[in-house]
């Protein structure tokens, strides 16, 4: 990479893009080859009892008759297919049990990702302004007792608090019956959505807080004021600026960890997304499924990622400049 | 200068100052923090718990004691019954050993992994390190519960398939510490004194670089034992766990949340547990990581 | 001082006076103690002191800043009949950056790096009313051409990294006095630049201030830089003000042993002088004596030192010092730098190590050309030049640390391999490097004992006992008591690193010791003393020697023979006292002519006094009225 210069901004995109397409290539190789590497599939699906007939038929439905590059091809052109094979639990085309699902997860991360992005900006900038002082003592206790629980603790815990023991407000699950959408029953949205907020705003904002301390202590801040400038301008001008960079890693952090926070979130609440697919797939071994949506979270994943160090480069002229 | 802190005698010192570069002293210094005394009282109770809470068990953990989802208190049950009609509170004493064994061997196994390639990346700085580097960004291109649990969809959910990829989901994330934290030790003369002499790469790792970067590493070692505890118990909530019916806190959630409404202590025994554990452990590590800080900060004086 | 007399101070017309200024830190611990100064418009006024004398806080105090962690406790500073001290949040940002200006230590990490400089530049002029665009303009045109800058818009569009050093300095001192402050404050603003850049920095200091008839207050541990820029010089030690009077005076007839000392041990370019170092090392707050906090370490040293802290004594009109026997101390002879170095017999029959034809890269650029040096038995060879000209890679590629080097490194009649991992354990034991920042060549995990001893196990010279013993033996050759063993680097001062540092070098009995740049992190007084013990320790053991620096002053005092560099080729090469005395090429007596020291300081003095006539004479004489 470091050889590779030139072309301006439009240039490190590219090259961004082809490298995030390498990264890709790579998970697919790694998926594929976990499958083939840990035994025979079709005896992990059936189990000890399989009859020699029944694995025969399995293997062929999985193509494990086939030469091992051949068997790579077919599924990695499933995947610009869209097709991503045929699942063997429900012996649908893969790509057409996504769909809906897809669309189903992605409103909860949405969701999610709107609140938990500005809260957490603003309680750790918040904090590291009020550095030592009342509002960032307790807000970086309750982050560091918050970041330390894992999801599925926080999510039985508000069931227990909303919806079964001691409050009778909301939903404890929230199913969505076939051929509807979740934003017909906004009501079950509020606890899947709480749960991946408490979850990651957390963890982001102690980082978004030891950013803001970091730029507030340069020398060019403690320059700006002895320069005599508004607070204000000090804090807009001179530390937002510098602060912004991280802002994006923030947020691709966010959304890459809300990604793996769905799988428990939607199991909790019985909410029809991939991560509840991902859980069934996984307890039927499904592996179809399980690469399927490996590589799409891999492949978020590598996106976000991309566009955070585009936005990174764009707004800071020290990295810019030298493209 | 405090007189708490162990140091040696130092009768011509004109300036008493601590020895606080060594970590005993960082770990003595720690405990002078609330928080931490705080996480390690809880995790301590939690051990304790895991470990001898087998012996007070009033009843066999898969024995049947009452009707199921019975309240606290029926047949002298201490919490209840569970929705197989077990014994709670037994359940609970004995459900603690394994979350607990699991994290801490997954953890050591990743942290070994981990530093070992921190610390070549950090100390190549060549072709090695990017490699390395571009090699560990692909492992953590799935959030860690992703790439366990579709380990664990090919082989079955088998402890060691769990162990193994906590393990090497835990390893990118403790080398991307420990590179980070060395590469500054790197650039410094005192590694540059010991390539001048000739001593041996391995030396110079292990020996000259690793003691230096003990204070983030332990942070980032309480860190990622909170992490590990959570997708054990994660797994077991999912159904994922070894054996369905044995004790295990994570198990028990899964299992008595649908009896949540009527008899809530099966589920929220557990929880509670479990939050104790990761709660403390992160308690833990901050404490480290506050201590480490203040001690930067008086050096800097 | 009487209160009348303060009076008489401030109605004679003293842009800035400051009385009994205390900082502490929060949890209480003096840092700044009863400081009192007055500084006339167009004055400046240098502050000097070594690390932890708390001279940087003094200057942050004058514009009412504390950083983190201090405080400031008492006392006031009064600009005009306002007190810094008293005002409140609004009306000290007003002050900030229009009366009262601040150029900082490190240009680099002070300036925005997300901004264009115009930017920065303008901001100065609107946070204090000057609202009208085309005026700021005109305004910054002009600041720029008084910096030597260019004042093209394109210019004005950079960012800060697109800027050299010396440059961003100056972007530093535009800004500063960019509204025609009465009162500037500048901290260390030439450190880290090249003398050259450094020589231009000051003089547009000087001029600015004289211009703009702005009071101006040089905080700085160079004496030699605050002679050249300063008119009066407030010595610090410990907190306080211990001596405090007209340059010239203060440096040629000190009043307090500590600046004495701390004359004595300014390296000088003319005449080989032993240079005498300071032992021990100033108290860090907290730890400071009840009495005057220089007894420890003071030759003159009697039991009423450690009574009570001492007053200042007025020697003349305005000269002041806090020592009880001021009036002894200014009546010594003028500080006598001390005797002249005896050069050790040089053995020049073969030498021990010759570089011919030395060619390095780093990466695709060559950074050194054809290199050839010869280092004789015994002897001391500097390597002088400026930042980028090359030494310290010649120094490391002879450690066998730079790699990437073709050419030829003898040691003795054996060609010696590019790193020090393919050299045999021999060769690695007979070449040692002592590295620059001693606060970073030491590992903090390991103590003084472990560390000294490490090249004695790794060369397998020794084991156990024996080794514990000989590193006693080395510990006491360096000056350290042998119970230093025991203890850990950050329970050392710099000095005292730096000697643990040599201690380590010496041990396995090398045949060349090289050095770079030993000393250009420890404050001069602890400088003097490493050059000290290097000098003994040559003639003693009979070292030979390649010393790499910048501080061309301070090869006077060590080496027998010099090599100056620029852009990795050799200037000139020769024997110190010819080169530094008769310097044939133009590159070399520019280097010398831009080194500030004091005795230049002087005659530059006289002419500013003649340059500017009666009314520059009249401010010190007004100002020294204290």
């Amino acid at each position: 990479m470091k050889r590779l210069r030139g072309g301006g901004i439009p240039g490190f995109v590219l090259r961004r893009a082809l490298l995030g397409m390498l990264v890709l290539f790579l998970v697919s190789v790694i998926v594929f080859a976990a499958t083939q590497a840990l035994g025979d599939p079709a005896r992990a699906i059936l189990g000890r009892e399989a009859t020699p007939d029944r694995l025969e038929v399995l293997r062929k439905q999985l193509n494990l008759d086939q030469p091992v590059l051949t068997q790579y091809l077919s599924w990695f052109s499933g995947i610009f297919h869209g097709t991503f094979g045929t699942s063997l639990a429900s012996q649908l085309p893969v790509g057409d049990m996504l769909g809906p699902r897809l669309v189903n997860s992605a409103l909860l991360v949405v969701c999610a990702a709107v609140i938990s992005i500005p809260l957490s900006i603003i309680i750790g900038s918040y904090a590291a302004l009020r550095r030592e002082r009342k509002f960032d003592k307790v807000s970086s206790n309750a982050m560091l007792v918050l970041t330390a629980l894992p999801e599925f603790v926080v999510a039985v815990l508000l069931v227990i608090l909303f919806s079964t023991t001691v409050l009778h407000l909301l939903p404890a699950i929230s199913p969505v019956p076939p051929g509807h959408w979740p934003w017909e029953y906004p009501d079950g949205l509020i606890l899947p959505v709480a749960t991946l907020v408490i979850a990651v705003a957390p963890y982001v904002s102690r980082i978004m807080r030891a950013s803001m301390i970091e730029v507030l202590e340069t020398d060019y801040v403690e320059m700006a004021r002895l320069k005599g400038l508004p607070e204000r301008t000090v804090l807009y001008k001179h530390a937002l600026p510098n602060a912004i960079g991280p802002v994006f890693q923030v947020i691709a952090i966010t959304l890459a960890y809300l990604a793996g926070g769905i799988v428990v979130v939607e199991y909790v609440f019985a909410y029809p997304g991939i991560g509840s697919l991902l859980q069934d797939a996984v307890v039927n071994h499904d592996i179809p499924v399980v690469q399927a949506l490996a590589m799409i979270i891999a492949a978020v994943y590598v996106i976000l990622n991309m566009f955070a160090d585009i936005g990174t480069i764009i707004v800071t002229p020290r990295l810019r400049t030298r493209l | 200068m405090s007189q708490t802190v162990a140091a040696p005698p130092l009768p011509e010192s004109a300036d008493t100052k601590a020895p606080s570069g060594r970590s005993s002293t960082l770990l003595a210094r720690s405990l002078r923090l609330w928080r931490s005394r705080i996480g390690v009282a809880a995790v301590a109770l939690l051990v304790a718990i895991a470990v001898f809470g087998p012996l007070l068990a009033p009843s066999a953990p898969d024995k049947f004691v009452a009707l199921p989802n019975s309240l606290p208190g029926t047949s002298g049950t201490v919490f209840g019954t569970d929705y197989l009609g077990q014994d709670v509170w037994s359940r609970f004493l004995t459900g603690g050993g394994e979350i607990l064994v699991l994290a801490v061997v997954s953890t050591a196994i990743g942290l070994v992994l981990g530093v070992a390639i921190g610390l070549i990346s950090a100390y190549s700085r060549n072709a090695w390190d990017d490699v390395l580097m571009r090699g560990m960004d692909v492992l953590m291109a799935f959030p860690q519960i992703m790439l366990v649990l579709v380990a664990v969809s090919l082989v079955g959910p088998e402890t060691w398939i769990i162990v193994l990829a906590i393990a090497l989901t835990t390893a990118p994330r403790v080398a991307r510490v420990a590179r980070g934290a060395a590469q500054p030790v790197v650039e410094r003369d005192f590694i540059g004194a010991t390539q001048a002499m000739g001593m041996s790469r391995l030396r110079i790792l292990f020996g000259e670089l690793l003691p230096n970067i003990l204070g983030p590493l332990m942070v980032e070692a309480s860190l990622r034992l909170t992490y590990s505890i959570g997708i054990i118990a994660t797994l077991a909530f999912l159904g994922l766990s070894g054996n369905p019916n044995s004790p295990n806190w994570g198990t028990m959630i899964q299992q008595n949340q649908t009896a949540l409404a009527t008899q809530p202590w099966g589920a929220l025994l557990p929880i509670i547990a479990i939050a104790l554990l990761t709660v403390g452990s992160g308690l833990i590590g901050d404490g480290i990581a506050r201590a480490a800080a203040g001690i930067d900060r008086e050096r800097a004086a | 001082m009487s209160i009348d007399q303060q009076a008489a101070v401030t109605k004679t017309g003293a842009a800035v006076t400051v009385r009994g200024l205390q900082i502490a830190t929060t949890s209480g611990v003096p840092v700044v103690t009863d400081l009192s100064f007055e500084i006339a418009a167009g004055e400046v006024l240098g502050v000097v002191g070594e690390s932890g004398s708390g001279k940087t806080t003094v200057g942050l105090s004058l514009l009412g800043h504390a950083r983190r962690g201090l405080k400031i406790v008492s006392g006031s500073v009064l600009l005009g009949d306002q007190d810094v001290l008293e005002m409140d949040d609004v009306a000290l940002r007003r002050l900030r950056g229009s009366l009262v200006s601040y150029v900082p230590q490190d240009p680099a990490s002070s300036l925005n790096p997300a901004l264009r400089i115009g930017v920065q530049l303008r901001e100065a002029l609107k946070a204090h009313g000057s609202t009208s665009d085309a005026e700021n303009t005109a305004r910054i045109a002009e600041m720029m051409r008084e910096v030597a800058l260019p004042d093209d818009p394109e210019y004005l569009r950079r960012y800060p990294h697109q800027l050299s050093g010396g440059q961003q300095q100056r972007i530093g001192l535009a800004m500063a006095f960019a509204n025609r402050p009465r009162l500037i404050v500048l901290d260390e603003p030439t450190t880290g630049l090249d003398v050259t850049t450094q020589a231009t920095v000051l003089a547009t200091v000087r001029d600015l201030a004289a211009a703009y008839g702005s009071a101006a207050l040089y905080v700085s541990h160079d004496l030699a830089v605050v002679a050249a820029v300063a008119s009066r010089v407030a010595v610090m030690y410990a907190g306080r003000i211990v001596e405090l009077g007209p340059a010239d005076q203060l440096f040629e007839s000190s009043a307090h042993p500590y600046t004495r000392r701390l004359v004595g041990a300014i390296p000088r370019l003319t005449g080989s002088r032993v240079l005498v170092g300071i032992p021990g090392h100033a108290p860090s707050p907290g730890s400071r004596p009840p009495g005057c906090a220089f007894a420890p370490r003071c030759q003159l040293h009697s039991p009423e030192c450690d009574e009570k802290v001492p007053e200042p004594l007025q020697v003349v009109g305005g000269h002041t010092s806090r020592c009880i026997k001021a009036l002894e101390v200014v009546k010594l002879q003028a500080v006598t730098p001390g005797e002249r170095v005896q050069s050790p017999r040089v053995d020049s029959s073969a030498p021990v190590l010759s570089l011919k034809n030395l060619v390095a890269h780093y990466g695709d650029t060559e950074v050194l050309h054809s290199i050839n040096l010869d280092l004789e038995h015994h002897e001391c060879l500097a390597i002088v030049g400026e930042s980028g000209s090359g030494k310290t890679t010649t120094a490391r590629a002879i450690a066998g640390l730079h790699r990437d080097w073709t050419g030829s490194i003898r040691l003795g009649d054996l060609d010696l391999a590019t790193s020090a991992h393919a050299r045999s354990t021999d060769v690695r034991r007979q070449i040692q490097y002592v590295f620059q920042n001693p606060y970073g060549s030491l590992n903090p995990r390991k103590s003084v004992g472990e560390t000294v001893g490490q090249p004695l196990q790794v060369f397998g010279i020794a084991s156990g006992r024996e080794a514990d013993h000989r590193v006693a033996e080395m510990l006491e050759q360096v000056s350290l008591s042998a119970s230093y063993a025991r203890r850990y680097p950050d329970q050392l001062s710099g000095g005292e690193r730096q000697r643990v540092a040599i201690a380590r070098a010496l041990i396995s009995s090398p045949s060349v010791l090289v050095c770079d740049e030993v000393t250009s992190a420890l404050d001069v007084s602890v400088q003097a003393a490493i050059v000290e013990l290097l000098g003994n320790l040559q003639r003693e053991l009979g070292l030979s020697m390649v010393f790499v620096t910048h501080n061309l002053p301070l090869v006077r005092s060590i080496a027998q023979k010099i090599v100056v560099l620029a852009n990795g080729s050799i200037v000139e090469y020769g024997d110190t006292a010819a080169i530094l005395g008769n310097p044939q090429q133009e590159y070399t007596r520019h280097l010398i002519s831009n080194t500030p020291s004091l005795e230049t300081a002087r005659m530059e003095a006289v002419e500013l006094a003649s340059e500017f006539g009666p009314s520059h004479a009249l401010h010190v004489t007004r100002s020294a009225g204290i």
